[in-house]
């Protein structure tokens, strides 16, 4: 590599870094691929169309994974266990799970077939999917190809009042504003439900429930105003917690286009337990890049519980061990937005210097990633007009280093969930930075032995010791000793680990291979 | 009518301090100068300037200004105001129930717990509920605290427990009755419909059906939290924002003091 770097950061420290991030990464790899989870498995069911509730409200996914789960056929995988029962039956899959929602049919009381009878069975059904996916990611790019896009950095706000009908005004507000990026909060506790909720909603707790029908309701609101703007707008969730590969496929479906996913973030800050969604994440991954959706990973939240300065080097270690773990789930470098985030204590002395150091630095490192910068958040005080210029200053940084996402700081954050104004406020002010200052990166350059390339060396040199550290250790053993965010979480504990089984011997997962090979 | 920046206007009120009559301060005692923005639900215009002011007025002030309108998507106009309060209050007759400890740094508390207690005292913590934020309970606790404010667990007198965040109410006294705590400190950050509330509440239900609650010092604390709203609740003590663990230690050492020498 050839690239010149601002800061003159040692590209063979880098390049050290990256080796052993992907030790680490291989590891967790293979860990992951000899495993399923529950939530796997009903992605898996979503895939072959299954999709509803039943008489009860339980997601038909949940019905056909428990039943499997009870009658011992986890390890096989709902794939193998309902190609067979399609051929016993001739039904298609939502009629068998409707029918095991009856208590009318029990799997493991049917004959099996061989698996190559099933896999063949299975095709028609497979392909279906996989092109379903393959149509939504065109009609995004037809729409990036015909009324095109805002400009990098991404202005991304959020949405969260609970109702997805009022989420829908507050986006088409935001997008009229300037916004390119809509993410709607999910609500309070959804990371750690263990189903995906089914239909429109509207009560939720600082945010509003992920389901399939908020998905599509939302993507045609943006859609509409995205022609009346003359920009396409994207739609962000949270493909985090205990659902991720779900939440992950019923994006794909319905046209999602930027996915917080990140299963250290859940491990850390949801206590999930790391088996669990370490295997989540290898699949939702797969998809999400299949699906052309560019993941959020969630650093940034590391520097909410530890200090901002001292840990800069866990943010960015843990940046080339997701680059790693998002490669070797096919997702292309430009769909990572990997995490870091403006955060240190606004009374630091020369503050701004190592914030511009870091963003630049991650700039550098990540050339081609659609980075995501985040705003203050731990050192906001309910002092409004002092928080709107600390946000005017990470806003300087996202401009002048290139980011790819800009999370739009509220001047009331800490305080309550947006006001519809609250966006203006912040949207006007990245607006007015950003055109001010485009081109600052272009014309300024760091003074040799100054404090900003000082800076970026100490945290590179500070991550690639963490990774030799966590080489040695393993990923899973850093966790359990608290190497990241100052947060202990153990192997064995947290929520979902009933939900990991080993993989049997008829045990297959065609999606996999289709995803990965055919971009 | 227009009492802009550059306004005219004779100041003819009494511009001395009255605290029995206390209110707001522009830049003249007495002024009544109050900023002020919202946003209506109706189109840019005339009528929604007017709108504003008519509103303006009805919340008790005088001479309304619209500095600034905008309308932030059609039907949504946004407004930057001012006007000039009419009401006062009578700052002498006001009472607000406080924690009632003196605020010692880390080492004065640790000293005061081995001088009067003789062991450490046990403090469990977490963000209950549905709560997933970790950000309170781990400025309060975090062997590095929050603003140079170090956290209960660098202290050498106290034993603590910080269980994170989302842990039920259930399980959240499960543990503090196996590790025989002395002290509960609940961290609520999401206030949304109240959701709080319900679960402080619930927690101190709890406790009583338990028969627990004179058991252990209970406090809670959050962005949302005041003392005055703990107490109603049932809490022994509330801490709102800008308390840090100095504030939160020195209390529980005082209070398990003060509750030992009443038991005598």
């Amino acid at each position: 590599m050839t690239q010149k770097s601002k800061l003159g950061l040692d590209f063979g420290k880098v390049e050290k870094a990256r080796s052993l991030a992907r030790g680490i990464a291989q590891e967790v790899q293979s860990f992951v691929e000899s495993r399923t989870t529950v939530a796997v498995e009903r992605t898996l069911a979503r895939l072959l169309g299954i999709d509803g509730v039943d008489a009860n409200g339980v997601p038909l996914p949940n019905v056909v994974v428990d039943h499997l789960k009870a009658q011992g056929l986890l390890n096989q995988g709902t794939v193998f266990c309902m190609g067979n029962a399609m051929i016993q039956t001739g039904k298609s899959a939502q009629e068998i799970a409707e029918a095991i929602a009856e208590g009318k049919l029990d799997l493991k009381k049917l004959p099996v077939a061989g698996k190559k009878q099933i896999e063949e069975a299975l095709q028609p059904i497979v392909n279906a999917s996989v092109e379903r996916i393959r149509a939504r990611r065109a009609r995004r790019e037809q729409y990036l190809n015909t009324i095109g896009e805002g400009p990098k950095p991404y202005l991304y706000i959020i949405v969260a009042t609970g109702n997805i009908y009022e989420d829908v005004i507050q986006a088409e507000a935001g997008a009229r504003q300037g916004a390119d990026v809509i993410a709607v909060i999910r609500t309070t506790g959804q990371s750690l439900l263990d189903y995906v909720p089914y239909g429109a909603t509207t009560e939720g707790f600082g945010g509003t429930y992920a389901t399939q029908e908020n998905f599509r309701i939302m993507r045609a609101a943006l859609d509409k105003v995205g022609e009346e703007v003359g920009r396409y707008i994207r739609l962000c969730n949270y493909c985090s917690g205990l659902c991720m590969p779900e939440i992950a496929i019923m994006g794909a479906f319905e046209g999602l286009d930027v996915m917080l996913n990140d299963a250290l973030y859940g491990i850390l800050f949801r206590d999930i337990n790391m088996q669990r969604t370490l295997i989540d994440q290898y699949f939702s991954r797969v998809i999400n890049g299949f699906a052309g959706v560019i993941i959020n990973t969630g650093e940034d939240n590391y520097l909410t519980t530890a200090d901002a300065v001292e840990a800069a080097h866990t943010v960015l270690a843990s940046d080339i061990i997701n680059e790693q773990l998002a490669l070797l789930a096919g997702l292309p470098e430009e769909q990572m937005g990997l995490g870091h985030a403006f955060e240190m204590d606004p009374m630091l002395e020369n503050g701004f210097l190592y914030e511009l150091a870091q963003a630049e630095m991650t700039r550098e490192i990540f050339p081609k990633a659609t980075l995501k910068y985040m705003p203050p958040t731990k050192f906001m005080t309910g002092n409004i007009f002092r928080g709107h210029i600390q946000d005017a200053l990470f806003n300087m940084i996202g401009i002048w280093t290139h980011q790819g996402i800009q999370l739009l700081g509220m001047p009331t954050e800490a305080i309550h969930t947006p006001f519809m104004s609250d966006r203006y406020l912040s949207i006007e002010n990245a607006r007015y930075i950003f055109n001010n200052m485009r081109n600052i990166g272009d014309e300024m350059e760091f003074a040799q032995d100054g404090i900003c390339r000082k800076r970026a060396a100490e945290v590179l040199d500070k991550a690639v010791e963490l990774l030799e550290e966590l080489t040695k250790e393993g990923l899973f053993n850093a966790l359990e000793k608290g190497k990241f965010a100052d947060v202990k979480r153990p192997k064995n504990g947290g929520k979902g680990l009933d939900g990991v089984c080993d993989k049997g011997e008829n045990y297959m997962n065609p999606f996999i291979n289709l995803m990965k090979g055919k971009k | 009518m227009s009492g802009g920046l550059y306004s005219m206007d004779a100041k003819d009120f009494d511009k001395t301090l009255d605290l029995t009559k206390v209110k707001p301060y522009g830049d003249t005692m007495n002024d009544g100068k109050v900023q002020l923005s919202f946003t209506l639900p109706v189109p840019t215009g005339a009528e929604a300037v007017e709108a504003a002011k008519q509103l303006i007025k009805k919340m008790g002030l005088e001479n309304p200004l619209v500095v600034y309108y905008r309308e932030l998507t059609p039907g949504y106009t946004f407004f930057n105001c001012y006007g000039q309060c009419t009401h006062t209050v009578d700052f002498t007759s006001i009472y607000v129930p406080k924690v009632e400890s003196t605020v010692m740094e880390m080492k004065e508390t640790d000293e005061y717990i081995r001088q009067n207690i003789g062991r450490k005292l046990v403090v469990v913590g977490a963000s209950t509920g549905t709560d997933a934020h970790t950000v309170g309970i781990d400025a309060i606790m975090n062997m590095k605290g929050y603003a140079g404010h170090y956290g209960i667990e660098r202290y050498d007198m106290f034993e603590a427990y910080n269980l994170g965040s989302q842990v039920p109410n259930e399980e959240f006294l499960a543990k503090a009755i196996e590790l025989h705590a002395d002290a509960l400190l609940v961290s609520q950050t999401v206030t949304q419909k109240d959701v709080h509330i319900q679960n402080l509440t619930q927690l101190v239900e709890l406790m009583e059906a338990e028969g627990l609650r004179d058991k252990m010092i209970l406090v809670c604390g959050g962005p949302r939290i005041s003392h005055e709203l703990a107490k109603e609740l049932g809490y022994d003590a509330g801490f709102g924002a800008g308390t840090y663990a100095d504030d939160v230690a020195s209390y529980v050492a005082q209070e398990f003091v003060n509750r030992a020498n009443t038991k005598k």
